[in-house]
Protein backbone atom coordinates (compact mmCIF):
# COMPACT_ATOMS: atom_id res chain seq x y z
CA UNK A 1 0.00 0.00 0.00
CA UNK A 2 1.04 3.65 -0.72
CA UNK A 3 1.56 6.10 1.55
CA UNK A 4 -1.61 8.39 1.66
CA UNK A 5 -2.49 11.45 3.29
CA UNK A 6 -6.32 11.86 4.07
CA UNK A 7 -7.86 15.07 5.69
CA UNK A 8 -10.04 13.25 8.50
CA UNK A 9 -11.82 13.44 11.66
CA UNK A 10 -10.58 11.51 15.07
CA UNK A 11 -13.36 8.93 15.03
CA UNK A 12 -12.80 8.01 10.88
CA UNK A 13 -8.74 7.93 11.78
CA UNK A 14 -9.95 5.52 15.00
CA UNK A 15 -11.66 3.07 12.54
CA UNK A 16 -9.49 3.24 9.55
CA UNK A 17 -6.33 2.21 12.38
CA UNK A 18 -8.57 -0.77 13.54
CA UNK A 19 -8.95 -1.79 9.50
CA UNK A 20 -5.21 -1.71 8.68
CA UNK A 21 -4.64 -3.30 11.45
CA UNK A 22 -6.68 -6.43 10.38
CA UNK A 23 -9.72 -5.75 12.34
CA UNK A 24 -12.51 -7.59 10.40
CA UNK A 25 -15.49 -7.60 12.97
CA UNK A 26 -17.10 -5.07 15.13
CA UNK A 27 -20.07 -4.86 17.11
CA UNK A 28 -21.15 -2.15 18.98
CA UNK A 29 -24.10 0.27 20.19
CA UNK A 30 -23.74 3.53 18.66
CA UNK A 31 -23.61 5.84 21.41
CA UNK A 32 -22.57 9.87 20.76
CA UNK A 33 -19.91 11.20 20.68
CA UNK A 34 -18.16 7.58 18.79
CA UNK A 35 -20.97 6.80 16.22
CA UNK A 36 -19.09 8.14 13.41
CA UNK A 37 -16.47 4.81 14.09
CA UNK A 38 -19.67 2.50 13.98
CA UNK A 39 -20.64 4.62 10.85
CA UNK A 40 -17.41 4.25 9.09
CA UNK A 41 -16.89 0.37 10.30
CA UNK A 42 -20.52 -0.67 8.53
CA UNK A 43 -19.34 1.03 5.35
CA UNK A 44 -15.84 -0.52 5.23
CA UNK A 45 -16.09 -4.16 7.11
CA UNK A 46 -18.71 -5.63 4.49
CA UNK A 47 -16.01 -4.54 1.69
CA UNK A 48 -12.50 -6.30 3.31
CA UNK A 49 -14.84 -9.22 4.24
CA UNK A 50 -15.59 -8.37 7.61
CA UNK A 51 -18.76 -8.92 9.40
CA UNK A 52 -20.19 -5.56 11.35
CA UNK A 53 -23.45 -6.24 13.94
CA UNK A 54 -25.33 -3.36 15.14
CA UNK A 55 -26.22 -5.32 18.98
CA UNK A 56 -29.29 -4.33 21.11
CA UNK A 57 -27.01 -2.54 23.53
CA UNK A 58 -23.00 -2.44 24.99
CA UNK A 59 -23.88 -5.74 26.96
CA UNK A 60 -24.35 -7.85 23.86
CA UNK A 61 -22.12 -5.81 21.84
CA UNK A 62 -18.46 -6.86 24.15
CA UNK A 63 -20.39 -10.70 24.73
CA UNK A 64 -20.13 -10.62 20.37
CA UNK A 65 -16.79 -8.97 20.08
CA UNK A 66 -15.24 -11.73 22.89
CA UNK A 67 -17.24 -14.42 21.03
CA UNK A 68 -15.58 -13.20 17.52
CA UNK A 69 -12.29 -13.35 18.89
CA UNK A 70 -12.53 -16.90 19.88
CA UNK A 71 -13.67 -17.23 16.59
CA UNK A 72 -9.96 -16.16 15.33
CA UNK A 73 -11.01 -12.55 14.67
CA UNK A 74 -9.45 -9.05 15.49
CA UNK A 75 -12.40 -7.31 16.82
CA UNK A 76 -13.45 -3.89 18.31
CA UNK A 77 -16.05 -1.91 19.73
CA UNK A 78 -16.38 2.17 20.38
CA UNK A 79 -18.47 3.31 22.87
CA UNK A 80 -18.75 5.99 25.35
CA UNK A 81 -18.68 6.13 29.28
CA UNK A 82 -22.21 5.00 29.25
CA UNK A 83 -21.28 1.40 27.38
CA UNK A 84 -18.24 1.18 28.97
CA UNK A 85 -20.49 1.12 32.60
CA UNK A 86 -22.64 -1.14 30.90
CA UNK A 87 -19.84 -3.35 29.59
CA UNK A 88 -17.87 -3.57 33.23
CA UNK A 89 -19.21 -7.20 33.45
CA UNK A 90 -17.58 -8.62 30.33
CA UNK A 91 -14.41 -6.62 30.67
CA UNK A 92 -13.87 -8.75 33.57
CA UNK A 93 -14.77 -12.13 31.81
CA UNK A 94 -12.41 -10.74 28.79
CA UNK A 95 -9.51 -10.30 31.52
CA UNK A 96 -9.79 -14.23 33.26
CA UNK A 97 -10.17 -15.72 30.07
CA UNK A 98 -7.21 -14.01 28.15
CA UNK A 99 -9.63 -12.58 24.95
CA UNK A 100 -7.52 -9.90 22.94
CA UNK A 101 -10.11 -7.05 22.55
CA UNK A 102 -10.29 -3.47 21.77
CA UNK A 103 -12.57 -0.64 23.09
CA UNK A 104 -12.72 2.69 21.61
CA UNK A 105 -13.91 4.90 24.59
CA UNK A 106 -14.95 8.61 23.07
CA UNK A 107 -15.03 9.72 26.68
CA UNK A 108 -18.01 12.43 27.12
CA UNK A 109 -19.29 14.54 29.88
CA UNK A 110 -20.10 12.15 33.10
CA UNK A 111 -21.88 10.30 35.21
CA UNK A 112 -24.08 8.46 34.01
CA UNK A 113 -25.80 10.16 30.63
CA UNK A 114 -24.17 13.29 31.42
CA UNK A 115 -22.99 15.73 28.71
CA UNK A 116 -23.35 13.95 25.16
CA UNK A 117 -21.95 16.56 22.83
CA UNK A 118 -18.74 17.84 25.57
CA UNK A 119 -15.52 16.09 26.11
CA UNK A 120 -14.29 14.57 29.30
CA UNK A 121 -11.57 12.07 30.59
CA UNK A 122 -13.28 11.10 33.50
CA UNK A 123 -13.10 7.43 32.64
CA UNK A 124 -9.71 7.07 33.36
CA UNK A 125 -10.32 5.69 36.84
CA UNK A 126 -13.20 2.98 35.43
CA UNK A 127 -10.93 1.41 32.88
CA UNK A 128 -8.99 0.35 35.42
CA UNK A 129 -11.00 -0.15 38.57
CA UNK A 130 -14.23 -0.78 36.63
CA UNK A 131 -14.89 -4.44 36.72
CA UNK A 132 -14.98 -6.18 39.65
CA UNK A 133 -11.75 -8.20 41.13
CA UNK A 134 -7.39 -7.53 40.95
CA UNK A 135 -6.94 -7.46 37.52
CA UNK A 136 -4.90 -4.66 34.95
CA UNK A 137 -5.83 -3.64 31.43
CA UNK A 138 -4.22 -1.71 28.88
CA UNK A 139 -5.00 2.06 28.25
CA UNK A 140 -3.79 4.42 24.94
CA UNK A 141 -4.58 8.65 25.00
CA UNK A 142 -4.62 10.01 21.98
CA UNK A 143 -3.88 13.41 21.30
CA UNK A 144 -4.68 14.54 17.59
CA UNK A 145 -6.13 12.68 15.14
CA UNK A 146 -2.56 10.80 13.90
CA UNK A 147 -2.34 9.07 17.05
CA UNK A 148 -5.77 8.17 16.82
CA UNK A 149 -4.74 6.03 13.61
CA UNK A 150 -1.97 4.80 15.62
CA UNK A 151 -3.28 4.24 19.13
CA UNK A 152 -5.66 2.09 17.49
CA UNK A 153 -3.04 -0.19 15.70
CA UNK A 154 -0.93 -0.12 18.98
CA UNK A 155 -4.05 -0.87 20.59
CA UNK A 156 -4.27 -4.23 18.30
CA UNK A 157 -1.05 -4.86 18.82
CA UNK A 158 -1.15 -4.95 22.67
CA UNK A 159 -4.25 -6.64 22.98
CA UNK A 160 -2.72 -9.76 20.74
CA UNK A 161 0.62 -9.62 22.49
CA UNK A 162 -0.71 -9.69 26.25
CA UNK A 163 -4.53 -10.94 25.35
CA UNK A 164 -6.56 -8.33 27.59
CA UNK A 165 -8.82 -5.53 26.83
CA UNK A 166 -7.12 -2.97 25.62
CA UNK A 167 -8.69 0.52 25.67
CA UNK A 168 -8.04 3.48 23.17
CA UNK A 169 -9.18 7.24 25.69
CA UNK A 170 -10.02 9.13 23.26
CA UNK A 171 -12.35 11.99 24.12
CA UNK A 172 -15.12 13.69 22.34
CA UNK A 173 -12.78 16.83 21.11
CA UNK A 174 -10.07 14.51 19.00
CA UNK A 175 -13.01 12.56 18.31
CA UNK A 176 -14.62 15.10 16.20
CA UNK A 177 -11.48 16.85 15.49
CA UNK A 178 -10.39 17.04 11.56
CA UNK A 179 -6.67 17.05 11.01
CA UNK A 180 -4.30 15.61 8.20
CA UNK A 181 -3.21 12.01 8.68
CA UNK A 182 -0.93 10.33 6.91
CA UNK A 183 -1.36 6.09 6.40
CA UNK A 184 2.27 4.64 6.32
CA UNK A 185 3.47 2.27 3.74
CA UNK A 186 4.31 -0.22 5.87
CA UNK A 187 2.43 -0.86 9.30
CA UNK A 188 3.06 -3.05 12.10
CA UNK A 189 0.79 -5.63 12.98
CA UNK A 190 0.81 -8.36 15.36
CA UNK A 191 -0.75 -11.00 14.33
CA UNK A 192 -2.86 -13.64 15.90
CA UNK A 193 -0.54 -16.68 17.36
CA UNK A 194 -1.99 -19.93 16.91
CA UNK A 195 -0.44 -22.51 19.25
CA UNK A 196 0.89 -25.59 18.26
CA UNK A 197 -1.15 -28.83 18.07
CA UNK A 198 0.21 -31.12 20.62
CA UNK A 199 -1.48 -34.35 22.29
CA UNK A 200 -2.37 -32.79 25.99
CA UNK A 201 -2.08 -29.81 24.89
CA UNK A 202 -2.97 -27.11 27.53
CA UNK A 203 -4.39 -23.86 26.20
CA UNK A 204 -3.90 -21.66 29.40
CA UNK A 205 -0.23 -23.34 30.81
CA UNK A 206 1.53 -19.97 30.57
CA UNK A 207 4.80 -18.92 32.53
CA UNK A 208 4.90 -16.63 35.10
CA UNK A 209 3.84 -13.05 34.00
CA UNK A 210 3.60 -14.05 30.57
CA UNK A 211 0.61 -15.82 28.53
CA UNK A 212 -0.04 -18.41 25.72
CA UNK A 213 -0.79 -18.27 21.74
CA UNK A 214 -4.28 -18.15 21.37
CA UNK A 215 -6.40 -21.06 19.63
CA UNK A 216 -9.83 -20.93 18.14
CA UNK A 217 -12.58 -22.42 18.31
CA UNK A 218 -13.56 -24.95 15.39
CA UNK A 219 -10.02 -24.91 14.08
CA UNK A 220 -9.32 -28.14 16.09
CA UNK A 221 -8.28 -27.67 19.28
CA UNK A 222 -10.01 -28.43 22.42
CA UNK A 223 -10.67 -25.73 24.57
CA UNK A 224 -12.81 -24.79 27.03
CA UNK A 225 -13.29 -21.06 27.86
CA UNK A 226 -15.05 -19.96 31.91
CA UNK A 227 -15.17 -16.90 33.82
CA UNK A 228 -14.44 -18.88 36.99
CA UNK A 229 -11.22 -19.80 37.92
CA UNK A 230 -9.51 -22.06 35.55
CA UNK A 231 -6.37 -24.31 35.77
CA UNK A 232 -4.14 -24.39 32.84
CA UNK A 233 -6.14 -27.01 30.66
CA UNK A 234 -8.70 -23.95 31.06
CA UNK A 235 -11.44 -26.30 33.37
CA UNK A 236 -13.19 -24.63 36.85
CA UNK A 237 -11.07 -24.68 39.35
CA UNK A 238 -12.42 -22.84 41.95
CA UNK A 239 -11.30 -24.10 45.58
CA UNK A 240 -7.49 -24.59 45.10
CA UNK A 241 -6.69 -21.39 46.79
CA UNK A 242 -3.09 -21.90 44.74
CA UNK A 243 -4.96 -22.33 41.36
CA UNK A 244 -6.41 -19.15 41.92
CA UNK A 245 -3.48 -17.05 43.30
CA UNK A 246 -1.60 -17.90 40.41
CA UNK A 247 -4.03 -17.73 37.86
CA UNK A 248 -5.05 -13.95 38.71
CA UNK A 249 -1.59 -13.01 39.71
CA UNK A 250 0.05 -13.72 36.58
CA UNK A 251 -2.78 -12.23 34.47
CA UNK A 252 -1.50 -9.14 36.70
CA UNK A 253 1.76 -9.44 36.72
CA UNK A 254 1.88 -10.19 32.66
CA UNK A 255 0.67 -6.41 32.34
CA UNK A 256 2.61 -5.08 35.12
CA UNK A 257 5.95 -6.19 34.78
CA UNK A 258 6.04 -4.60 31.66
CA UNK A 259 4.93 -1.30 32.59
CA UNK A 260 7.93 0.26 31.24
CA UNK A 261 8.42 -1.56 27.97
CA UNK A 262 5.44 -0.45 26.38
CA UNK A 263 5.17 3.03 27.86
CA UNK A 264 4.43 5.69 24.78
CA UNK A 265 6.08 8.44 26.71
CA UNK A 266 6.92 11.62 24.37
CA UNK A 267 9.41 14.11 26.07
CA UNK A 268 10.40 17.77 24.97
CA UNK A 269 12.49 20.25 27.16
CA UNK A 270 13.19 17.72 30.13
CA UNK A 271 17.34 17.78 30.10
CA UNK A 272 17.41 21.32 32.58
CA UNK A 273 13.76 21.04 33.47
CA UNK A 274 12.95 22.15 37.38
CA UNK A 275 8.74 21.68 36.70
CA UNK A 276 7.26 18.87 34.90
CA UNK A 277 4.02 19.05 32.94
CA UNK A 278 2.68 15.75 32.81
CA UNK A 279 -0.17 14.98 30.23
CA UNK A 280 -1.88 12.53 28.21
CA UNK A 281 -4.62 12.62 25.49
CA UNK A 282 -5.88 15.72 24.28
CA UNK A 283 -4.86 18.43 27.17
CA UNK A 284 -1.46 17.66 26.17
CA UNK A 285 -1.73 19.88 23.61
CA UNK A 286 -1.88 22.72 25.92
CA UNK A 287 0.28 21.76 27.92
CA UNK A 288 2.83 22.08 24.61
CA UNK A 289 1.75 25.38 23.99
CA UNK A 290 2.21 26.37 27.61
CA UNK A 291 5.50 25.04 28.13
CA UNK A 292 6.99 26.51 24.69
CA UNK A 293 5.70 29.80 26.36
CA UNK A 294 7.20 29.14 29.70
CA UNK A 295 10.53 28.48 27.73
CA UNK A 296 9.69 31.65 26.03
CA UNK A 297 10.22 33.69 29.43
CA UNK A 298 13.15 32.02 30.57
CA UNK A 299 11.23 29.46 32.70
CA UNK A 300 12.60 25.81 33.02
CA UNK A 301 9.89 23.87 32.43
CA UNK A 302 9.85 20.43 30.55
CA UNK A 303 6.98 18.35 28.89
CA UNK A 304 6.33 14.57 29.23
CA UNK A 305 2.63 13.12 27.61
CA UNK A 306 2.32 9.98 28.24
CA UNK A 307 0.82 7.69 25.52
CA UNK A 308 -0.11 4.16 27.41
CA UNK A 309 -1.66 5.38 30.93
CA UNK A 310 -1.93 2.23 31.94
CA UNK A 311 -0.28 0.15 33.28
CA UNK A 312 1.11 3.37 34.61
CA UNK A 313 5.08 3.64 33.88
CA UNK A 314 6.55 4.42 37.13
CA UNK A 315 10.14 3.64 36.95
CA UNK A 316 10.64 5.42 33.41
CA UNK A 317 8.81 8.40 35.20
CA UNK A 318 10.81 8.14 38.29
CA UNK A 319 13.58 8.15 36.33
CA UNK A 320 12.52 11.26 34.26
CA UNK A 321 11.87 13.78 36.93
CA UNK A 322 14.82 12.95 39.58
CA UNK A 323 15.50 16.87 38.96
CA UNK A 324 11.50 17.96 38.87
CA UNK A 325 10.79 19.82 42.15
CA UNK A 326 7.40 20.49 40.89
CA UNK A 327 4.78 18.25 39.00
CA UNK A 328 1.41 19.44 36.79
CA UNK A 329 -1.27 17.18 35.77
CA UNK A 330 -3.54 18.79 33.34
CA UNK A 331 -7.20 16.87 33.09
CA UNK A 332 -10.50 16.60 31.96
CA UNK A 333 -12.07 15.54 35.18
CA UNK A 334 -11.78 16.44 39.06
CA UNK A 335 -8.50 14.49 39.42
CA UNK A 336 -7.78 11.16 38.47
CA UNK A 337 -4.73 10.19 36.82
CA UNK A 338 -3.36 12.79 39.02
CA UNK A 339 -3.93 10.55 41.84
CA UNK A 340 -1.44 8.35 40.06
CA UNK A 341 1.64 11.02 39.48
CA UNK A 342 0.92 11.72 43.08
CA UNK A 343 1.41 8.45 44.47
CA UNK A 344 4.53 7.52 41.94
CA UNK A 345 6.09 10.82 42.01
CA UNK A 346 5.09 12.68 45.11
CA UNK A 347 7.57 11.85 47.23
CA UNK A 348 10.33 13.62 45.27
CA UNK A 349 8.34 16.79 44.09
CA UNK A 350 5.61 18.59 44.38
CA UNK A 351 2.15 17.47 42.02
CA UNK A 352 -0.67 19.85 41.17
CA UNK A 353 -3.66 19.18 39.58
CA UNK A 354 -5.32 21.55 36.80
CA UNK A 355 -8.51 20.43 36.34
CA UNK A 356 -11.56 21.31 33.97
CA UNK A 357 -15.10 19.76 33.38
CA UNK A 358 -17.83 21.35 31.70
CA UNK A 359 -16.79 20.32 28.07
CA UNK A 360 -14.06 22.91 27.19
CA UNK A 361 -10.63 21.99 26.89
CA UNK A 362 -7.53 23.51 29.62
CA UNK A 363 -6.45 26.27 27.46
CA UNK A 364 -2.32 27.07 27.53
CA UNK A 365 -3.07 30.04 29.71
CA UNK A 366 -4.46 28.18 32.65
CA UNK A 367 -1.29 25.90 32.87
CA UNK A 368 0.98 28.36 32.78
CA UNK A 369 -0.71 29.98 35.51
CA UNK A 370 -0.10 27.46 37.36
CA UNK A 371 3.52 26.58 35.82
CA UNK A 372 3.98 30.87 37.43
CA UNK A 373 2.13 29.39 40.59
CA UNK A 374 3.93 31.41 43.63
CA UNK A 375 7.74 31.46 42.27
CA UNK B 1 2.35 32.09 12.07
CA UNK B 2 -0.53 30.77 13.50
CA UNK B 3 -4.00 32.17 12.06
CA UNK B 4 -7.39 31.18 14.02
CA UNK B 5 -10.66 31.64 11.86
CA UNK B 6 -14.69 30.87 12.59
CA UNK B 7 -17.46 30.49 10.33
CA UNK B 8 -20.54 30.48 12.12
CA UNK B 9 -24.09 30.49 10.44
CA UNK B 10 -27.28 28.18 10.88
CA UNK B 11 -27.42 24.51 11.07
CA UNK B 12 -27.57 23.44 7.80
CA UNK B 13 -26.11 26.24 5.94
CA UNK B 14 -23.10 24.56 5.19
CA UNK B 15 -20.72 26.24 7.27
CA UNK B 16 -19.02 22.81 8.30
CA UNK B 17 -18.18 22.14 4.91
CA UNK B 18 -17.04 25.45 4.56
CA UNK B 19 -14.41 25.30 7.09
CA UNK B 20 -13.60 21.68 6.18
CA UNK B 21 -13.00 22.97 2.91
CA UNK B 22 -10.85 25.23 3.77
CA UNK B 23 -8.58 23.31 6.12
CA UNK B 24 -8.77 20.14 3.88
CA UNK B 25 -6.84 22.97 1.62
CA UNK B 26 -4.83 24.76 3.60
CA UNK B 27 -3.42 21.01 4.92
CA UNK B 28 -3.54 18.87 1.79
CA UNK B 29 -2.81 20.97 -0.63
CA UNK B 30 -1.02 23.86 0.69
CA UNK B 31 1.86 22.34 2.50
CA UNK B 32 0.17 24.35 5.87
CA UNK B 33 -1.00 22.43 8.91
CA UNK B 34 -4.76 22.79 9.75
CA UNK B 35 -6.68 21.86 12.46
CA UNK B 36 -11.02 22.12 12.36
CA UNK B 37 -12.93 22.08 14.93
CA UNK B 38 -17.09 22.35 15.52
CA UNK B 39 -19.81 23.05 17.84
CA UNK B 40 -21.72 19.89 18.04
CA UNK B 41 -24.60 18.78 19.23
CA UNK B 42 -28.72 19.73 19.03
CA UNK B 43 -27.47 23.16 17.81
CA UNK B 44 -26.03 22.41 14.74
CA UNK B 45 -29.50 20.88 13.60
CA UNK B 46 -31.21 24.61 13.40
CA UNK B 47 -30.12 27.77 15.24
CA UNK B 48 -26.47 29.02 15.55
CA UNK B 49 -23.76 26.78 13.88
CA UNK B 50 -19.74 27.13 13.96
CA UNK B 51 -16.68 25.65 12.78
CA UNK B 52 -13.28 26.53 13.61
CA UNK B 53 -9.98 26.14 12.25
CA UNK B 54 -6.69 26.82 13.17
CA UNK B 55 -3.97 27.06 10.21
CA UNK B 56 0.04 27.71 11.01
CA UNK B 57 2.85 27.19 9.26
CA UNK B 58 4.35 25.07 12.06
CA UNK B 59 2.19 22.17 14.23
CA UNK B 60 -0.71 23.09 15.89
CA UNK B 61 -0.38 22.35 19.80
CA UNK B 62 -3.15 24.13 20.98
CA UNK B 63 -6.39 22.94 19.18
CA UNK B 64 -9.24 25.62 19.45
CA UNK B 65 -9.64 29.05 18.51
CA UNK B 66 -9.40 31.62 21.59
CA UNK B 67 -9.67 35.05 19.30
CA UNK B 68 -10.33 34.49 15.77
CA UNK B 69 -8.30 36.75 13.87
CA UNK B 70 -11.06 35.89 10.70
CA UNK B 71 -14.71 35.95 11.40
CA UNK B 72 -17.27 34.85 8.52
CA UNK B 73 -20.86 35.20 9.41
CA UNK B 74 -23.82 34.06 7.64
CA UNK B 75 -26.32 34.42 9.89
CA UNK B 76 -27.34 37.49 12.30
CA UNK B 77 -27.74 35.02 15.42
CA UNK B 78 -24.25 33.71 14.79
CA UNK B 79 -22.38 36.83 14.55
CA UNK B 80 -24.10 38.30 17.76
CA UNK B 81 -23.31 34.98 19.72
CA UNK B 82 -19.71 34.70 18.21
CA UNK B 83 -18.43 38.07 17.67
CA UNK B 84 -17.30 38.72 21.11
CA UNK B 85 -14.13 37.23 21.75
CA UNK B 86 -12.66 38.39 18.03
CA UNK B 87 -9.12 39.81 18.25
CA UNK B 88 -7.78 43.21 17.64
CA UNK B 89 -7.81 44.23 13.89
CA UNK B 90 -9.80 41.05 12.59
CA UNK B 91 -11.07 40.78 9.12
CA UNK B 92 -15.26 40.16 9.08
CA UNK B 93 -16.70 38.99 6.33
CA UNK B 94 -20.63 38.57 6.33
CA UNK B 95 -23.30 38.16 3.90
CA UNK B 96 -25.21 41.57 4.48
CA UNK B 97 -28.59 40.00 3.61
CA UNK B 98 -28.48 37.90 6.70
CA UNK B 99 -27.11 40.20 9.12
CA UNK B 100 -27.71 43.48 10.69
CA UNK B 101 -23.83 44.90 10.64
CA UNK B 102 -24.93 48.38 12.23
CA UNK B 103 -26.51 46.28 15.42
CA UNK B 104 -22.56 45.68 16.11
CA UNK B 105 -20.96 49.31 14.63
CA UNK B 106 -19.42 49.70 18.02
CA UNK B 107 -17.34 46.54 18.08
CA UNK B 108 -16.14 46.68 14.54
CA UNK B 109 -15.14 50.36 15.97
CA UNK B 110 -13.94 49.49 18.95
CA UNK B 111 -11.74 46.41 17.47
CA UNK B 112 -11.19 48.41 14.17
CA UNK B 113 -12.53 45.53 12.40
CA UNK B 114 -11.61 45.61 8.48
CA UNK B 115 -15.09 44.39 7.01
CA UNK B 116 -16.15 42.41 3.76
CA UNK B 117 -19.24 41.77 2.29
CA UNK B 118 -20.60 38.87 0.05
CA UNK B 119 -24.53 38.68 -0.69
CA UNK B 120 -23.60 34.73 -1.26
CA UNK B 121 -26.50 33.32 -0.31
CA UNK B 122 -28.28 35.87 -3.04
CA UNK B 123 -25.79 34.83 -5.52
CA UNK B 124 -26.16 30.86 -4.94
CA UNK B 125 -29.87 31.80 -5.77
CA UNK B 126 -30.10 34.06 -8.48
CA UNK B 127 -26.15 33.16 -10.24
CA UNK B 128 -26.13 29.44 -9.52
CA UNK B 129 -30.03 28.65 -9.35
CA UNK B 130 -29.31 26.86 -6.03
CA UNK B 131 -29.24 27.90 -2.44
CA UNK B 132 -27.69 25.73 -0.91
CA UNK B 133 -24.18 26.63 -2.62
CA UNK B 134 -24.34 29.58 -0.70
CA UNK B 135 -21.62 28.13 1.31
CA UNK B 136 -19.00 27.67 -1.75
CA UNK B 137 -20.25 31.13 -3.13
CA UNK B 138 -19.06 32.47 0.57
CA UNK B 139 -15.84 30.29 0.26
CA UNK B 140 -14.51 31.74 -2.58
CA UNK B 141 -15.13 35.39 -1.27
CA UNK B 142 -13.26 34.29 1.74
CA UNK B 143 -10.13 32.99 -0.40
CA UNK B 144 -10.67 36.49 -2.18
CA UNK B 145 -10.50 38.06 0.88
CA UNK B 146 -7.78 36.86 2.95
CA UNK B 147 -5.40 35.12 0.52
CA UNK B 148 -4.93 32.84 4.02
CA UNK B 149 -5.27 29.89 1.33
CA UNK B 150 -4.42 29.04 -2.38
CA UNK B 151 -7.24 29.20 -5.46
CA UNK B 152 -5.91 26.52 -6.48
CA UNK B 153 -5.74 24.65 -3.29
CA UNK B 154 -9.26 25.42 -2.80
CA UNK B 155 -10.36 24.53 -5.85
CA UNK B 156 -8.70 20.61 -5.23
CA UNK B 157 -10.63 20.58 -2.07
CA UNK B 158 -14.07 21.59 -3.53
CA UNK B 159 -13.72 18.64 -5.83
CA UNK B 160 -12.61 16.68 -3.26
CA UNK B 161 -15.29 17.52 -0.95
CA UNK B 162 -18.43 17.95 -2.64
CA UNK B 163 -20.87 14.87 -3.94
CA UNK B 164 -20.18 13.68 -7.08
CA UNK B 165 -22.18 15.35 -9.94
CA UNK B 166 -22.25 18.60 -8.50
CA UNK B 167 -19.05 19.84 -9.54
CA UNK B 168 -18.78 22.02 -12.09
CA UNK B 169 -21.91 23.97 -10.09
CA UNK B 170 -20.03 24.16 -7.58
CA UNK B 171 -16.53 25.65 -9.17
CA UNK B 172 -18.91 28.18 -10.57
CA UNK B 173 -20.64 29.02 -6.96
CA UNK B 174 -16.69 29.39 -6.01
CA UNK B 175 -15.98 31.81 -9.15
CA UNK B 176 -18.94 33.81 -8.26
CA UNK B 177 -17.96 34.13 -4.56
CA UNK B 178 -14.56 35.53 -6.03
CA UNK B 179 -15.91 38.08 -7.75
CA UNK B 180 -18.44 39.37 -5.62
CA UNK B 181 -16.78 39.99 -2.26
CA UNK B 182 -16.46 43.71 -1.27
CA UNK B 183 -14.44 45.06 1.25
CA UNK B 184 -16.49 48.19 2.46
CA UNK B 185 -14.55 50.03 5.41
Amino acid sequence: MDAKELFVQGNEACALGALAAGCRFFAGYPITPSTEIAEVMSRKLPTVGGHFVQMEDEISAIGAIIGASWGGQKVVTATSGPGISLMQENIGYAVITETPIVLINMQRGSPSTGQPTRSAQADMMQVKWGSHGDYETIALAPSSVQECFDYTIKAFNLAEEYRCPVFVMADEIVGHMREKITIPEKIEITPRQMPEKTDNYLPFDAQDDSTTPMPSFASGFDIHVTGLTHDERGYPSTDDPEVHSKLVTRLCNKITSKRNDMALIETEFMDDAEIAIISYGIPSRSALTAVKKARAEGLKVGYIKLGVVWPFPEETLLDLTSNVKKIIVPELNLGQVYLEVDRVLGKNAEVELVSKIGGALITPDEILEKIMGDD
Amino acid sequence: MRKELRIGGFGGQGVLMCGIIIAKAASLYDNMFAVQTQSYGPEARGGASRTEIVISDETVDYPKVEHPEIFVAMSHEALIKYIDDISQGALLLVDPDLVYLDEIQDIIDDKKLTCYTSDATRQAQDEIGLKIVANIVMLGSFVKATGLISEESARKAILDSVPKGTEDMNIKAFEQGMKIVEKIN
